[in-house]
């Protein structure tokens, strides 16, 4: 096992009937940095996601995911990963406390160190008044927060966040993006798709995906050099006007 | 076993928190069995009755005032003219007449043969028909204590006896019905929609992306429906027990796992209906329609199976509540044991069995 990338995918495509949404994408995500997956509605970004998660069987190619192949071991996947999408995903109708022991339980955690980490959860967000309260009365913000940090309850070598911060103020988004630092230094790997270039700055490595293929795959400031381009809004127009399905 | 009883803890919290589906949960069987029990019976009370005694001799006052001592029977008035039955009935002021003719006395007196004449309103017929039986068990029953004090002791007397049910009560007949309705529609929606509902909300690809197995998401699903169902056949047996004067002749403790295989039964129905479908709208539909509507017309509740065409009488055994309903009848009413309903309960843990297998298969572990 090459530890060095913890994804690694060759070809990789899906097709729904005659409609291909991923095109053979081939590229490598190294360990504990934060990957961005950048791509305009419809570029296929969800789709690539699921068939790294084990959520979705690839049509063709290969994947490899902590070094576990994305055909034959979905579950040992998914004990190394955490995800977190852009639909919402903790139970509205549960307080703060029981989602975290919800999902703290079923990965298995023992119950000291639900405990525990419940503790360091609720300091870290400022939750402490919040804690009997049902999710459903957070402000939207707060509980992508909290979604974030349940997602990583149990130390996944990956976490996979799927426009985790779309709706949210730029503010928020700047807080939830400290968070995916602190991620980052406990050497979680961060794959993160998103279509706000403020935060394709904040990335390690950017992928730029339109119509399913990977059109560009650097670090922010190398893209800008190569496309002689200032920012990586112009350079996110200039790829995607070339697209053909609508977004 | 952790993570298990971290779901089921999450599934108890979802339920318990909901004030409504509580109610309906529990408000629903006591409403149900209530309403049946008191109000949709067969029984026969307070039949408005008309007496037309043209003889008015002692042997027919005698005869009234055993009529009017009958707490089925209300006598509405008493007149000589036949005509003003139909008045009576068009008003719907009596149901039944009972004409004494003007030689009755004489007759019975001289020839100890008479005839008096019943008129009902047919309207109705099956009222019609249990008004006619009562009264006219009430008449032989007047014949033999005649014959008794007269001495002549070589009458024969027709006697019906009305097996399990003598009093032709409409109630222990509704209560294995309505258990078998009430738990079928609770059982079956209610983990229907929790299902439906994880995926409409998304959080079914979050449980998907855990390493929660789709076996445990079933089990987990089905424990607190289980232990919320019981609650409810414990109150509908106490409030027949209690409410309804419907006493269980046969083993309590047979009848309670019956039970519990039935609502098993039903929550296995529910999880394959939540699997094949994709919103809860369209889970609740499913049920109600799919489950409801040929529960009440097909299991032999309401209508009896033996009358229905063979198509019918055939696909009437592959409804749960059927055999259920059989099981229930045999325990509360007849009294009978284990023996007498192996094969019932043998049918129910096949349909069981299947439904939970081919959830299980159905059960999609990748979205597409």
């Amino acid at each position: 096992m090459t530890e060095e990338h913890v994804i690694k995918t060759d070809k990789l495509t899906k097709r729904f009937g005659d409609f291909t949404a991923i095109h053979a994408i081939t590229f490598k995500v190294n360990k504990g940095e934060i990957f961005g997956f950048l791509g305009a509605n419809g570029a296929g970004k969800t789709t690539a996601v699921r068939m790294l998660c084990g959520l979705s069987r690839p049509t063709s190619g290969n994947a490899e995911v902590v070094g576990c192949d994305v055909y034959k071991q979905p579950e040992e996947i998914k004990k190394n990963i955490g995800y977190m999408s852009q639909k919402f995903s903790l139970y509205e109708d549960l307080t703060v406390l029981e989602n975290i022991r919800f999902f703290g339980g079923i990965y298995g955690l023992c119950s000291a160190r639900i405990k525990s980490k419940t503790n360091e959860l609720i300091e870290q967000l400022g939750l402490q008044n919040e804690v009997k309260k049902l999710v459903a009365s957070l402000p939207l913000g707060w509980k992508q927060k909290l979604a974030f940090s349940v997602a990583i309850i149990h130390n996944p070598k990956i976490v996979f966040l799927d426009e985790p911060t779309s709706g949210v103020d730029p503010l928020m988004r700047r807080q939830f993006w400290e968070l995916i630092y602190e991620a980052a230094n406990d050497e979680i790997t961060v794959f993160v798709t998103t279509h706000y270039m403020d935060e394709a700055e904040y990335c390690d490595r950017l992928s730029i995906m339109v119509d399913g293929r990977i059109e560009a795959l650097d670090t922010p400031r190398n893209l800008k050099e190569r496309f002689g381009v200032t920012t990586l809004d112009e350079l996110f127009y200039q790829l995607a006007r070339e697209a053909k399905r609508g977004g | 076993m952790k993570r298990l009883l971290a779901f089921i803890k999450k599934e108890f919290a979802h339920v318990l928190r909901d004030k409504k589906t509580l109610l309906i949960l529990f408000g629903m069987p006591v409403v149900q069995v209530l309403l049946f029990g008191f109000v949709l019976t067969h029984e026969v009370k307070n039949v408005k009755t008309l007496i037309i005694d043209q003889s008015q001799d002692a042997t027919s006052a005698k005869l009234i005032s055993k009529i009017k001592a009958n707490p089925y029977f209300k006598i509405e008035a008493s007149t000589l003219n036949v005509r003003r039955v139909e008045q009576y009935f068009k008003k719907g002021n009596a149901k039944l007449a009972m004409v004494f003719p003007a030689n009755f006395g004489r007759e019975h007196a001289g020839l100890h043969r008479t005839k008096i004449q019943l008129i009902a309103d047919a309207s109705d017929p099956n009222y019609a028909t249990t008004a006619e039986n009562y009264l006219t068990a009430i008449v032989q029953d007047f014949n033999s204590e005649i014959n008794w004090e007269a001495d002549i002791r070589y009458t024969i007397q027709p006697e019906m006896r009305m097996l399990y049910n003598p009093e032709l009560k409409g109630a222990p007949n509704f209560v294995p019905g309505v258990m078998a309705l009430v738990l079928m529609i609770i059982c079956v929606m209610m983990t229907a929609i929790s299902i439906a509902k994880e995926k409409e909300t998304g959080t079914m690809e979050i449980l998907l992306l855990s390493p929660i197995k789709p076996f445990w998401i079933i089990v987990s699903k089905i424990i607190p429906h289980l232990v919320l169902s019981v609650i409810d056949v414990i109150s509908i047996l106490l409030l027949s027990v209690f409410v309804l004067d419907i006493p269980i002749k046969g083993s309590v403790l047979l009848l309670m796992a019956e039970s519990t295989l039935f609502v098993v039964n039903c929550l296995s129905l529910g999880i394959f209906i939540s699997v094949e479908t994709s919103s809860q709208q369209a889970a609740m539909l499913i049920s109600l329609m799919g489950m409801l509507l040929p529960t009440i017309l097909l299991s032999g509740f309401m209508f009896p199976i033996e009358n229905m065409p063979e198509v019918l009488q055939w696909g009437s055994n592959l409804l749960p509540a059927k055999w259920f309903y059989t099981i229930v009848k045999a325990i509360v009413i007849k009294g009978l044991g284990f023996p007498a309903i192996w094969k019932e309960t043998l049918i129910l843990l096949a349909i069981t069995a299947s439904l939970l297998g081919i959830s299980l298969k159905r059960f999609k572990i990748r979205l597409e």
